[in-house]
């Protein structure tokens, strides 16, 4: 196998530029990890569990199995575009309201995908809902009645985006 | 109050607590945060104690460098044993500071008062916190030469808890997976795709020559390999598997539902639990014998094991989510010939773990492959690695046969006949534990094999619930304990009491029928134990028991009790089915005595995941290979259950604010399959006694009659 040189890319990450070198190929989730996000977590390298989602131009997509250097100038968003431990975005506020998590490893995705498919239709149903997550997520832990409640209140407009975040970490 | 165990292994107040110059509370328990809470529960413990907002304590989990062994996590035993431990020594420490503060301001104990962390004294303007106070306190003391300090606070927490990982959790690195050392690199381990097979033959140099591979380990059939980054890792272990040859050396048994071949096989050890006089004459024609079987069970893990291992001057830290850092600590220290004192393992958070899963075994591959590398190393496993390497919950097989007492209609005679597989491969702790249970140590050029199969009292493991715990006259159990198989096992959530239960829950309903008995009227017949009792009323009145469809025709509803382990939570589930080509959940009522709750949250959230994870068991998961022993690996060939199959589902927790608590982690998988599988059974008309309920199972037992 010949060795390919790094080459290095340009992605619009969270509404700023990063600058990260790549092999080619190597996937999206491998490149934002190196680049310190590390909030997109590697599950089955398969694209099948979700945990590794991430939005691209406002898509949900897993990381897992997109080469970084086919993004483009695409805008990517992950789950620290979304919030942090100090100040929660609103889906985040409502999975800590409703302790939406045990391991909470699949949940970020899961909070990644529902801000995109929020964003794009406000008020889906909630057979739409499970659909969705149906199709793209996994959890092990059992926590899905809790992300659903999460999910329900959300969408009631009940989610309080100032709470969140309260406590400090261990 | 008695010393709790914990305190009596770790006695110095030092080694819990700590009160740092700038007035933070250190505390420390040796339980972990896996997920379920309990860290949180623990501290908010410790916290009432010292009158104090749990957000005021810094908490350190699982670090063998400062805090206390408290062995393992898990057996729905962190609450139980871990909050009794933060309760007493926390009680110390505020004894030993009220001494001081009264010291201080010249008045006896009693004249003080503390209130959220200041000692005062009514009509003095003056106050000290716990602070002020460090200085005077003689953090060396052997707690169990104090008096046994007087609670102030109840177990149940009075204002509801939030977990206090998830913030870190839900926004950026949490993990281990997520941590950075300086310099590290990424390992991986070349394992082969069949648990059967050996190392014939490594190409060492065309190892090498992997581009980006910095460090090649070919010890025995232990073979590995560095890279600088995850990528270039998973690109090499993916290449090099073409330089390596495997021989099949042991085949894997027939991937069948019944388990039969569990009989074959020669036990290690048969254990008689019980053996009641007259049990063996009365139950030479019994008047019912079914045998029940589960599959072996995935744990599945949404992410892969992973650890880091850092070695500096023949010393060896490790970050690993193993549920025991001490007993991990003490099987590296065996595996590498260090003294115990050279290793030090961090908990730090790695998925859902539900058991024994491949937290502790990439540990050493970790340890391995970063005293090779001269460098800190993350190993992180693959999905392959996880399905076909990681500990398993075991097969089972589980014959019973009872006889009724037609004039009372109740049971006279029951017998059990356990075979399974060992539950317990864990690592064992200290120098002098046999073998090594870490998968790495079993194949390298000086191997060192695993312990031999065991079993613990109590029961504990295999026969776990394997008695009933129902009146059921006179009673023979056993137990046979299997050796380790080409498929190796241990500790999955609940161990022997998932299929157990199952097993006995599903004869009861065969019994009542026989009986002509309503099956919870039939199973109340039979329970002297009030709390019992008690749950399977709250489970049947919210269920609607009385107006339950009457079955036969695709629609059901069933019910499966136990008290978990016979001495921890009651936990009773009514299911309700629809079974077309499919069972599909409509609903499963919980009810729970878990004694009194700490965290009401984080109690219902274990008892949700519970039933979810033992409905996922019970319609979806077996792990399976086909005629080549090739085991599928990817979520598709071992799906579990998907949002759009969750049913609704009611918990109900007893109030038992004076009672003790007990954990509520497990209780919920034996009766949670055993409802589901009952109303299956009367949705069907047929006795369903092997898992998992999928389409083809449902059709074998129709085909059966």
């Amino acid at each position: 196998m010949t060795p390919r040189p790094p080459i290095p890319l340009a992605l619009q990450v969270n509404g700023r530029w990063i600058s990260v070198t790549v092999a080619q190929g190597t996937p999206l989730l491998a490149a934002l990890r190196a680049a310190g996000l590390t909030g997109t977590r590697f599950g089955c390298g398969e694209g099948h569990c979700g945990v590794c989602t991430v939005l691209v131009n406002g898509r949900p997509v897993a990381s897992c199995t997109l080469a970084t250097e086919q993004v483009g100038s695409a805008e990517i968003t992950t789950i620290e575009g979304l919030g942090s431990a100090d100040v929660a975005g609103p889906v985040q506020s409502a999975f800590l309201d409703h302790q939406a998590a045990q391991c909470g490893y699949c949940i970020n995705g899961i909070i990644v995908a529902l801000t995109g498919l929020l964003a794009r239709r406000p008020r889906p149903d909630r057979a739409e809902i499970l659909a969705w997550l149906d199709e793209r997520h996994i959890c092990r832990c059992g926590a899905h009645l809790r992300i659903l409640r999460a999910v329900d209140a959300l969408l009631a407009g009940d989610a309080s985006p100032a709470a969140g975040m309260a406590g400090p970490g261990q | 109050m008695s010393l709790p165990a914990d305190i009596a292994a770790n006695p110095k107040l030092s080694t819990w607590f700590a009160l740092e110059a700038d007035g933070r509370v250190v505390f420390r328990t040796g339980k972990v945060e896996l997920g379920q809470g309990a860290v949180t529960a623990i501290a908010a413990l410790a916290a009432a104690e010292l009158t104090i907002q749990p957000e005021a304590l810094t908490v350190v989990a699982g670090d063998t460098r400062s805090g206390p062994d408290e062995g393992l996590t898990a057996s729905s035993l962190s609450i139980e044993q871990g909050g009794a431990a933060a309760r007493h020594a926390a009680g110390v420490l505020r004894e030993r500071l009220a001494e001081a503060a009264a010291r201080r301001l010249g008045v006896p104990v009693a004249a003080l008062h503390l209130a959220d962390g200041r000692f005062s004294v009514s009509g003095q303007n003056l106050s000290l916190g716990f602070s002020d106070l460090a200085g005077d306190l003689d953090m060396e003391a052997d707690m169990r030469r104090l008096p046994v300090p007087e609670p102030v606070s109840d177990w149940a927490q009075a204002v509801p808890l939030r977990r206090r990982d998830l913030p870190a959790r839900l926004s950026g690195p949490a993990f281990v997976h997520d941590l950075v050392r300086h310099d590290m690199r990424h390992g991986r381990v070349l394992r082969p795709p069949h648990p059967g097979a050996v190392l014939e033959a490594a190409d060492r140099a065309a190892l090498a020559a992997l581009p980006g591979v910095d460090t090649v380990v070919i010890d025995g059939g232990f073979v590995g390999i560095v890279a600088a980054d995850e990528y270039t890792a998973d690109r090499a272990a993916s290449a090099g598997e073409r330089h390596l040859r495997w021989r099949l050396a042991r085949r894997l048994p027939p991937c069948e539902p019944d388990q039969a071949w569990l009989e074959d096989v020669a036990p290690h050890l048969v254990e008689t639990l019980l053996d009641e006089a007259d049990a063996g004459v009365s139950l030479s024609a019994p008047d019912l014998a079914a045998t029940f079987a589960r599959p072996f069970i995935a744990h599945a893990a949404i992410a892969p094991s992973c650890a880091v291992a850092e070695w500096q001057d023949n010393r060896l830290t490790v970050w690993a989510h193993s549920q025991g850092p001490f007993l991990l600590a003490g099987a590296l220290a065996r595996a590498l010939d260090l003294p115990e004192e050279a290793v030090a393992v961090v908990h730090s958070p790695g998925a859902g773990a539900y058991g024994h899963n491949g937290a502790d075994d990439v540990a050493l591959d970790a340890a391995l492959l970063a005293r090779a590398a001269g460098a800190p190393v993350m190993v992180r496993w693959s999905r392959r690695d996880e399905m076909v390497w990681a500990p398993r919950g075991p097969a089972m097989r589980i014959r019973l046969a009872a006889k009724l007492d037609h004039e009372t209609g109740r049971i006279a005679a029951w017998s059990s006949e356990v075979f399974s597989p060992p539950h317990l491969g864990r690592p064992q702790r200290g120098l002098a534990a046999p073998g090594v249970d870490l998968l790495a140590a079993w194949s390298r050029a000086r191997p060192v094999p695993p312990a031999p199969p065991r079993s613990l009292p109590g029961p504990g493991t295999g026969d776990r619930n394997a008695i009933p715990g129902y009146a059921v006259g006179a009673r023979r159990i056993r137990h046979h304990l299997l050796p380790q198989g080409t498929l190796r096992t241990s500790a999955l959530r609940a161990l022997g009491a998932h299929a157990n239960v199952f097993a006995i829950e599903g004869f009861m309903d065969e019994l009542a029928a026989l009986a002509g008995a309503d099956p919870l009227e039939f199973r109340l017949r039979h329970l002297d134990d009030d709390r019992g009792r008690g749950i399977l009323e709250i489970a049947a009145g919210a269920a609607g028991w009385d107006g339950r469809p009457a079955g036969g025709d695709g629609h059901g509803m069933g019910i499966g009790y136990a008290r978990y382990k016979n001495t921890g939570a009651w936990c009773a589930v009514v299911a309700e089915v629809v079974v077309e080509t499919e069972v599909r959940l409509i609903r499963l009522v919980a009810a729970v005595d878990c004694g009194a709750v700490v965290h009401r949250d984080g109690a219902l959230n274990q008892i949700e995941g519970g039933v979810l994870q033992a409905a996922s068991w019970t319609l979806l998961e077996s792990l399976s290979w086909d005629a080549d022993g090739v085991i599928g690996t990817g979520w598709d060939s071992y799906p579990v259950l998907g949002f759009a199959k969750v049913p609704a589902v009611d918990v109900h927790l007893a109030h038992r604010p004076a009672s003790a608590p007990l954990g509520a982690g497990e209780c919920a998988t034996g009766p949670t399959t055993a409802a589901i599988a009952n109303a299956a059974a009367a949705a069907l008309g047929v006795r369903l006694r092997r898992l998992p309920l999928t389409p083809s199972g449902l059709r074998a037992a129709i085909d059966e009659i």
